[in-house]
């Protein structure tokens, strides 16, 4: 068993809708596509993003694209016009998620 | 088969693509996307000291430049550059054709209706309480600071404009797949409840609305070999009658279609995918197949779709105080360590001069701000440099503007190695902030005219 960064075996795109960040994450392979729902689960995820979203975390599975779709509530300090953040509309949480470690 | 080219993904984006998507190769639709949520206030705002302003500007300009491929090609431009003032920004389009030499030779639709500010107190009244969606408030508790107000209308009103023979259709507040999906509704005729196909039409125009992000623009596959950013090509659907699409870009232009760049599209900004709710059509982003069918070329087929909800959704802005936000940019070495320093120092003395805010915040740009101190690690004390970055947000003007000065001084009584930007001090913005709501259908009419000269 190996363990490998999200950034190995997957890409994402994120945005913003009001307060709220989606994060949609990608197998770069089919085959890893069952690691992320076994491993990137919401608790993770909400472990993960600790210090950035301070409400709950939902998970959706698209298995036709490989994907999984993340719904980080209240993690943009108030949405877009409202922060403060360099980050105001989530933007850089793709890659964020892909510092994460799981195991092949 | 239609071709639907986008050729704007938000209001500041590229002022050429529409230009080379023209000119680039054969397209039937030319769609544009002027609307952010934040731009409906700045519209509004425009309006209110003007009334023949209140729309984008961009668009007749970008008309005009392109009059002559827009009549010859026998292109059809949708637009929601009306913002505020669909009426006025129509009128503009007529003359900027005019000033191209193409007086009266083009219709031009114009779908209003979307903005209901000027009825808000008499829904109020009515008992439509436009309750935020998000924390179930009532808006009367922001009713007086309410900025603009807007109704995401669907793709219908676009598609009965062209109909009556409309060539460029100006709109308010639609949703952004609208621009896309009228198009397809006017051209095959899909019927209100054809599920599946406006669905379809929905999943096609979401990978196109955002631009080059469907042709490898922020891209995370491979994009150091990305062929020709500087000449990237914007994205073109290719409909079908019975909903299968295609997503492409013109041959010679930069970039690239992959499965990769579409499906980083497909789950951009989407919630519960299995119900992505528009005005036409709640379509499920679980159905849809997806394949790479050739060079710059990927397939969509399988889309399904449930029927639309009985309300639409409203946009609305309000004033939620002020906020400044400024920097400081710390050298070699500790640099980390001083813009702390900084910043507490900065901390203690707001406290001291007694200033009250709803929040503040301290970023260190180069360390660990896009990410957070927890993933980013301990920042190396051998940083070239960082960034401090501070900003405040609150109710009351006069302490926000009071921060602002807080900053130059520790440029020369704070920690060594210290750079000050040239702009000066932080500027006191005013904080929009966004309620979105729901608002039964049948409280709402879209209006569509379409005539040769508006007005």
């Amino acid at each position: 068993m190996a363990r490998v960064r999200l950034l190995d075996i997957a890409h994402a795109r994120s945005g913003d809708k009001g307060d709220c960040a989606n994060i949609g994450l990608i197998a770069l392979k089919p085959e890893h596509y069952p690691v992320l729902v076994a491993q990137v689960t919401t608790e993770r995820v909400k472990e993960h993003f600790r210090e950035i979203c301070r409400g709950r975390v939902e998970r959706f599975e698209l298995p036709n694209l490989h994907a999984l779709n993340f719904l980080l509530h209240e993690a943009l300090d108030g949405g877009g016009t409202v922060s403060l953040r360099t980050d105001a509309q989530g933007k850089t949480l793709s890659a964020a998620l892909l510092r994460m470690e799981v195991d092949l | 088969m239609i071709r639907i080219a986008n050729a704007q993904g938000f209001w500041g984006d590229s002022l050429e693509a529409p230009l080379e998507q023209l000119r680039g190769g054969p397209i039937d639709y030319l769609t544009l996307d002027y609307l952010a949520e934040v731009t409906m206030s700045i519209l509004q705002k425009q309006y209110s000291r003007d009334p023949q302003a209140g729309y984008a500007r961009d668009f007749p300009q970008m008309i005009e430049r392109a009059a002559k491929d827009i009549v010859e090609r026998g292109v059809k431009v949708v637009a929601n550059a009306g913002g505020v003032n669909p009426e006025t920004c129509g009128e503009a389009v007529a003359a900027a054709l005019a000033r191209a030499g193409y007086k009266g030779r083009l219709k031009i639709g114009v779908v209003t209706g979307d903005n209901i500010l000027p009825r808000l107190d008499g829904l109020l009244a009515r008992g439509v309480e436009l309750r935020n969606l998000d924390t179930g408030e009532p808006l009367s508790t922001v009713r007086s600071r309410v900025r603009s107000a807007n109704v995401y209308l669907g793709a219908f009103p676009i598609a009965e404009a062209l109909d009556q023979g409309a060539r460029i259709v100006v709109t308010g507040r639609c949703s952004d797949v609208a621009l896309s999906l009228g198009p397809a509704i006017h051209e095959f005729q899909w019927a209100r409840d054809e599920w599946d196909k406006l669905a379809a039409g929905v999943v096609g125009g979401h990978v196109i609305e955002c631009g080059a992000q469907a042709t490898g623009g922020n891209c995370q596959v491979d994009w150091e070999t990305m062929p020709d950013f500087a000449g990237i090509g914007y994205p073109i659907l290719e409909a079908e009658p019975d909903g299968r699409c295609a997503i492409t870009k013109h041959a010679g232009t930069g970039g690239r279609v992959t499965v990769a760049g579409v499906t980083e599209q497909l789950v951009y900004e989407i919630g519960d995918p299995r119900a992505y709710i528009t005005p036409d059509v709640i379509a499920d982003f679980t159905s849809l197949q997806i394949e790479q069918a050739g060079p710059d070329r990927v397939r969509l087929w399988g889309m399904r779709g449930r029927p639309a909800t009985d309300f639409y959704k409203v946009s609305i802005s309000y004033s939620a105080g002020f906020k400044a936000v400024g920097t400081l940019t710390y050298g070699w070495p500790d640099a980390y360590k001083k813009a702390k320093m900084a910043d507490q120092i900065l901390r203690t003395r707001l406290e001291r001069l007694g200033l009250q805010f709803d929040a503040i915040s301290s970023e260190y740009v180069g360390a660990n701000a896009c990410h957070g101190e927890a993933l980013s690690g301990e920042p190396s004390p051998d940083l070239a440099e960082v960034t401090w970055r501070v900003g405040v947000r609150g109710q009351d003007a006069a302490a926000i503007e009071r921060f602002t000065r807080e900053l130059a001084p520790l440029a020369l009584n704070g920690p060594p190695v210290v750079t000050y930007p040239s702009g000066g001090k932080p500027k006191v913005e005013e904080v929009v902030a966004y309620w979105p709501a729901l608002i039964p259908k049948n409280e709402v009419a879209a209006t569509v005219k379409v005539a040769v000269k508006v007005a």
